[in-house]
């Protein structure tokens, strides 16, 4: 299983609030 | 700690996830790490719908206190948000299911101060304290908890 990290940490934001769930936001440097 | 099935399923289920990354996408690193004051990876937010920061996990940790510190981050918000019931049951599945973590004592001091907060009732202080004569004395978690016995 593989985590649905997106990049836009902005629409992210906003989904978050449409769909009142919480946001684990990564600050990451980790080989991709 | 990412590629752990039970980390994947636990985020999935429980949190939208963003990454931005220092190298890959740096605008968008340095417009975020400033405006919530992250300069260093890793480091994980755990934030509310609003995006309101809850919980941090700054450095690398192993797979069992990665998962536990993600645990205390979402019981940490429903606490915040005076949701007792469900910040009490996230709370003890952290001292339940990963006993041994670092997070699990203040998991547990937590434990118990979120029932007082619902009723009032000081009982689970007092059981809490005790609780802590039990176990993970040596940590600062049991100290703050000896107050209540």
């Amino acid at each position: 299983m593989k985590i649905d990290f997106r990049s836009d940490v902005d629409r992210v934001l906003q989904d978050a609030k449409a769909q009142q769930k919480p946001v684990l936001l990564d600050f990451s440097a980790a080989p991709m | 700690m990412w590629p752990d099935e039970r980390v994947a399923r636990f985020v999935n289920d429980s949190f939208l996830a963003a990454r931005v990354h220092v190298r890959q996408n740096p605008e968008a690193f340095k417009q975020h790490s400033e405006r919530y004051k992250a300069p260093w990876t890793p480091t994980i937010l755990l934030l509310d719908a609003d995006g309101v920061e809850h919980h941090r996990i700054e450095g690398f940790l192993p797979t069992d206190d990665f998962l536990a510190q993600l645990m205390l981050g979402r019981a940490r918000i429903a606490f915040d948000q005076a949701h007792w019931a469900e910040a009490e049951r996230w709370f003890r599945e952290i001292v339940e299911q990963l006993p041994n973590s670092d997070a699990a004592p203040e998991a547990l001091y937590w434990a118990g101060v979120a029932p007082y907060k619902a009723t009032g009732n000081p009982v689970s202080l007092k059981a809490t304290g005790q609780a802590f004569k039990g176990r993970y004395q040596d940590t600062p978690w049991a100290k703050k908890a000896s107050v209540w016995t």
